[in-house]
């Protein structure tokens, strides 16, 4: 089966609205260019939400602070200092930047919902401040903010800036496009899939989440400095908690799924902002207030009903619209990511001794100690209760244990992050499997091989990471022919059964180049056939020499298929030998089908 | 005699998974009937969705009512109630609160709430003791008599007990079991669901083996214990069935 | 600063602490039960003490028109809710229940306008007719998406805020307003040093209101059915607790609170119809103090928040807001710590 072709329609689409909008403000009148430079503007720091809230999943009640960081900053500088505004750029930048690093270092390790509230503190906060500062003019604000030139041009005609920030806000959609499509982009759209698992691929999710942070607060500064030098004014209020709330009805409205959802819902709200400021006043007296009220209202409605916004409508009737791009031709081949050498067979690589993990008074393993040595498949099973996935927690480092080792590779990992370990060349798979749905197969198994490339943030937008690119899409091609999935490269995981999930998470932990591959419980939920094809898939690769260490509770499976078994029972190991053998012991039978004293 | 629960055809899925897959079971007023497995195999989910908690296709009636309109708290008030695997007991409320709620379906005036309460402290003295203690602060053991207990406080007519032995001691495990067998003898119908496969047949007159969702044996309790089948299903090796 | 200063400042802010400490218990009940962050609760409590105002002046309080026009949209919501499923016999008891009962205080409300009737009457009056707002405001708004993220009810807590400020602009007007002190006198603290009997008032309130929230969830049954719900959804469903009844039961509760601290603080400062919000927003630093779960780590955490602000606004009037909400960031901090929390999936967009 060959692969769809991509469809045109996408390319023509942003073609033309190029063309329209680079067109607009020859046709169009004054009052309707303000308004597209308003949209220009807002879709920035919308995008930068789409980014930081419908990407990475965090909720941000304040980017109308660095809005207004920026905006000030630059409106400082540029008429107590009387600076050129292109400085002001920069220390709006610079200002923001580090703002934004700051707050970010203070609350984003913060769970739950505490990190949206925070937002909603320092937002108010710094918009409270903006209204005090005497040397920001208070209440008054700055005014007479010198405008834009280039050269011997002057921006400050409506027109003029219009070009510019157009400009710039084609260069922040390309560089969010380049971003979500690399490397940091794939880690940044895994952050909704929990650190345990950006961990597991050797990320670190809270410095993911700053960095994401710092970019969407970079676009609001853009933004804010956009601000000052087009209206040439800046005062307190369109910084405040109301105007955060704004920018988020924007990237709601157009679709947090989608990039281009920050310009839609930009151009919807600040369209229907204006129409109810031209129809209201005709209904009613009170169109002021209620102006505010129709608004709340529909944001309300709009999360009632449309919760995926106008894109979502996109998606749902127009898929193919949005299909992630597939490639026409089979690229060519490049020089393949440098491979770890595996150790001999038969040398232990994972050593486990006297492991104890207690939970107050609960002690859910006592002292187990066993061995996994290189290329055989071992199992580690037992009864429900029996300490089974705390042990597995323990011996991946993503628990802590109260007391014992565990050496990997000669090492003492004992302690480590779990990232760390994953970077060793321990790679795991999930009893829930955490894949990303909206991410394709290619996507999703490439994510794998995170550790194994160093691209960042600012190269992948900038596009500089090309090469790197090819390399890692090679190998994630390379790991899914293994697994028999090749030609479904490119549709979307969450369209997959979960048999096929399964091994497909298989497929991610071995583009991680693994010593050891660990795996939760793979055959639970699955279908005969579906174990059956996942028995033939272990075997092929211990054959190929990748050792396994499995963790069921499906005896039927596992007796198939491994080397050697340990069995546990109430947190301690039981017996440890040939499937045939402990299969036959009458305590491993008493365990299983229990009895009473 | 109508059965006091009629399970029909069962399909019950959550997420991906078909974890229930036509499963017909049958239970009369006075019976114990278990329904054994390995983990994994949908026991838990069937009696989430018995109770309620997780939506299913199929027949599902109590006492000859059809369920599938009623909602938890309406399948409590006609005497239909659960333990569940995780107890779900109210950790911060004393010992005491947890029973007494037990008997908020019922809204009873007080002194025949006393009167509940008093039989089932005489069934659980240990409960008795620790009344005014949270129920957090409870052992493992103590945490499950609490459970069934507070499930007590509403008299229901069936109850459905999921996996009562599951992290206890043997010995503990006997107690909870002889309990059992006496709410039986004073009229109350129980689902047993265990993976302790021998403790289970033991109490129970009747035994459903469920393996990946689906029945694949049944019959009297007694012939069951001896039955080699059921050994296959936890241990491997066992009948080769297709899906 | 002097000790006097220093003391009259303390008791300053133990006096706002007190109306901090009301909210807060108000807004941890809420979260507690529904997941919620009620940000709307400020706003209510500013139209309790501005219909107060109205009474005062004489007129008949616009709160009626707002309560009225909340009944029949809940009445629109639950019959089409109670229609699309098919249970038309629950239609007429639905009705009463959001249409008749919510027009009990608006009927009691009209009477109360009317000259002649004491003082004592119209505070009473103005607390019962805001009771209706919250649980009104749960079953349109919150209840349809009772099982979304904590983070879209945020966001939605959030913009129903500004559609009740619009629509107290809207039905009250840009003025502000104060009322007569609900308690005259003085009381001498040692020498010379007076206390004014409204902030023994507002005092002597947190402390009697308090307790009675004590008592309630201590020793009655509703009260343990809604500790219960709160501590744990599925057990309590087990034992036959509707959830959608104890939230309905917690809104009514808070907003009986609002209510009370809308007439408490209605006499002390001038209460516009925005005011709310940054009442609301104290009581929310108190509630993140007690984690949105401990309802006495909630009361210390508002009396500090109303000390510190008081200590602040000496220091400088301006920036008082500004620091108190700075505070919240170490606290949040201080919190996430302390509380491990499970790592959750988080939802996927929804399409």
């Amino acid at each position: 089966m060959s692969a769809a072709r991509r469809p045109r329609t996408p390319q023509l689409v942003i073609g033309g609205l190029a063309l329209a909008i680079a067109l607009a403000p020859l046709l169009l009148g004054s009052f309707s260019v303000s308004l597209l430079n308003d949209i220009g503007i807002g879709s920035l720091v919308a995008l930068g939400l789409v980014l930081l809230t419908g990407v990475g999943g965090a909720t941000s009640f304040g980017q109308a602070a660095f809005v207004g960081i920026a905006a000030y900053a630059t409106a400082w500088l540029t008429t107590t200092q009387g600076l050129s505004p292109w400085l002001g750029l920069l220390f709006a930048l610079l200002l923001t930047g580090v703002s934004a690093l700051l707050i970010g270092m203070l609350t984003l390790r913060l769970g739950g919902h505490f990190l949206p509230l925070s937002t909603i503190a320092w937002g108010l906060s710094i918009a409270m401040l903006f209204g005090n500062v005497e040397a920001l003019g208070r209440h008054n604000g700055l005014s007479n903010v010198p405008a834009l030139t280039l050269g011997s041009w002057s921006l400050a005609d409506p027109r003029a800036i219009y070009y510019l920030i157009w400009v710039i806000v084609g260069l922040a959609f390309l560089f969010s496009h380049n971003l979500l499509r690399s490397r940091p982009g794939r880690a940044i759209r895994s952050l909704r899939g929990g650190a345990t698992l950006l961990a597991s691929v050797g990320a670190d999710a809270y410095r993911v989440r700053l960095s994401l942070f710092v970019t969407a607060a970079l676009f609001a500064a853009f933004a804010g400095w956009l601000y000052a030098h087009m209206n040439r004014f800046v005062s307190p209020s369109p910084f405040d908690v109301r105007a955060s709330i704004e920018y988020l009805l924007m990237a709601v409205a157009g679709g947090l799924g989608q990039l281009v959802g920050a310009l839609v819902g930009a151009a919807v709200v600040l369209m229907l902002k204006n129409g109810l400021q031209d129809v209201l006043p005709m209904l009613t007296k009170n169109a002021g207030q209620l102006e505010a009220v129709a608004f709340a209202a529909l944001f309300i409605l709009l999360l009632h009903f449309a919760r995926g916004g106008l894109m979502g409508f996109v998606r749902r009737w127009a898929p193919g619209l949005l299909a992630p791009a597939v490639p026409d031709a089979a690229p060519s081949a490049v020089p393949p990511l440098p491979r770890r050498q595996l150790p001999t067979p038969g040398t232990p690589i994972l050593s486990v001794q006297g492991a104890v993990k207690r939970f107050g008074g609960l002690v859910a393993v006592n002292e187990v100690s066993f061995d996994v040595n290189a290329g055989e498949i071992v199992g580690l099973i037992g009864p429900n209760g029996a300490g089974k996935s705390t042990m597995f927690n323990l011996l991946t480092c993503t628990a802590a244990m109260t007391a014992g080792r565990v050496q990997f590779l000669g090492r003492d990992i004992t302690g480590l992050p779990q990232r760390e370990v994953a970077r060793l060349g321990l790679a795991r798979t999930f009893q829930h499997v955490k894949l990303r749905p909206q991410m394709s197969l290619l996507d999703n198994v490439a994510l794998g091989a995170h550790a194994r490339t160093r691209a960042g943030l600012l190269k992948a937008g900038l596009g500089l990471d090309a090469a790197e690119e090819r390399q890692i899409f090679q190998e994630a091609q390379r790991q899914l022919a293994r697994i028999g999935l090749a030609d479904r490269a490119f549709e979307l995981a969450g369209s997959l059964p979960l048999g096929t999930q399964r091994i497909l998470e298989i497929a991610r932990a071995l583009a991680a180049d693994p010593v050891l591959l660990v795996l939760d419980e793979p055959a639970a939920g699955l279908r005969r056939k579906e174990k059956q094809a996942l028995g033939e898939l272990l075997r092929k690769l211990r054959d190929e020499g990748v050792t396994i260490l499995i963790v069921e509770h499906d005896m039927d499976f596992v007796m198939k298929l491994v080397d050697r078994l340990v069995v546990m029972n109430f947190g301690a190991k039981l017996v440890e030998g040939a499937p045939a053998a402990v299969r036959a012991d009458a305590r491993v039978q008493a365990a299983y089908l229990g009895g009473t004293a | 005699m109508t059965a006091m629960l009629e399970i029909g055809d069962l399909h019950v899925s959550y997420g991906q998974v078909d974890a229930v897959r036509g499963v017909t079971l049958d239970l009369q007023p006075r019976q114990i009937v278990s329904v054994i497995g390995p983990n994994g195999a949908g026991k838990t989910t069937l009696l989430a969705a018995a109770m309620g908690l997780l939506p299913s296709k199929g027949v599902l009636r109590f006492e000859g009512e059809d369920l599938h309109g009623l909602d938890v708290e309406a399948r409590v008030e006609r005497g239909l109630c659960l333990v569940p695997e995780k107890r779900e007991l109210f950790g911060e409320l004393s010992v005491l609160d947890n029973l007494q709620l037990g008997a908020y379906s019922k809204r009873l005036r007080s002194a025949a709430l006393k009167q509940r309460l008093d039989s089932v402290y005489a069934r659980f003295p240990r409960l008795a003791e620790r009344r005014v203690q949270r129920a957090d602060t409870l052992s493992g053991g103590e945490r499950q008599m609490l459970a069934v207990g507070r499930a007590l406080m509403a008299a229901p007519r069936l109850l459905m007990l999921d996996e009562p032995s599951l992290g206890l001691a043997p010995l503990i495990v006997r107690d909870i079991l002889a309990i059992v067998r006496a709410l039986r003898d004073d009229g109350v119908s129980i689902l047993l669901v265990e993976q302790n496969a021998r403790a289970a047949l033991e109490t129970s007159d009747l035994g459903y083996v469920l393996e990946t969702g689906e029945i694949a044996l049944s019959g009297a309790s007694e012939q069951l214990a001896s039955d080699p089948r059921v050994q296959a299903t936890y241990l491997g090796g066992g009948t080769d069935h297709d899906d | 600063m002097t000790w006097d200063v220093a003391l009259i400042l303390g008791i300053d802010g133990l006096a706002n602490g007190a109306v901090y400490l009301l909210a807060g218990l108000g807004l941890v009940l809420i979260f507690s039960v529904t997941r919620v962050v009620f940000v709307p609760f400020g706003d209510i409590a500013a139209f309790a003490a501005l219909t107060l105002a109205a009474f005062e002046t004489g007129r008949v309080p616009p709160t009626i028109a707002m309560v009225g026009a909340l009944a029949v949209v809940a009445v629109a919501v639950e019959v089409t809710s109670l229609s699309r499923r098919g249970e038309f016999a629950r239609i007429p008891k639905a009705v009463l229940q959001w249409g008749a009962l919510p027009a009990v205080p608006c009927l009691l409300a009209w009477l109360a306008a009317q000259p002649g009737v004491p003082a004592a009457v119209q505070v009473a009056v103005s607390v019962l007719l805001v009771v209706p707002l919250a649980p009104l405001l749960a079953r349109i708004v919150f209840q349809p998406i009772a099982d979304a993220s904590v983070l879209v009810l945020l966001i939605v807590s959030l913009a129903l805020h500004f559609l009740l400020s619009g629509l107290g602009l809207l039905f009250f007007g840009p003025e502000g307003s104060r009322t007569q002190p609900l308690a005259t006198g003085t009381l001498m603290l040692g020498e010379g040093f007076p206390v004014s009997g409204q902030i023994i008032l507002m005092v002597a309130s947190a402390i009697v209101l308090s307790g009675l929230f004590f008592l309630v969830f201590e020793r009655t049954v509703v009260g343990k059915a809604l500790r219960a719900t709160a501590v744990n959804r599925v057990g309590a469903r087990l034992v036959g607790i509707r959830p959608a009844r104890t939230a309905l039961l917690a809104y009514g509760c808070a907003s009986l609170l609002a209510g009370l601290i809308g007439v408490l603080i209605a006499p002390v400062t001038t209460m516009y119809y925005d005011s709310g919000f940054i009442i609301g927003l104290k009581a929310f630093v108190a509630a993140i103090i007690g984690g949105l779960v401990s309802y006495p780590m909630t009361a210390l955490g508002a009396l500090a928040v109303g000390v510190v602000e008081s200590f602040a606004s000496f220091w400088s009037g301006a920036l008082k807001d500004v620091i108190v909400f700075s505070l919240l960031i170490p606290v949040l901090m201080l919190r996430s710590f302390l509380s491990a929390h499970a790592e959750e999936d988080e939802e996927e967009v929804d399409q």
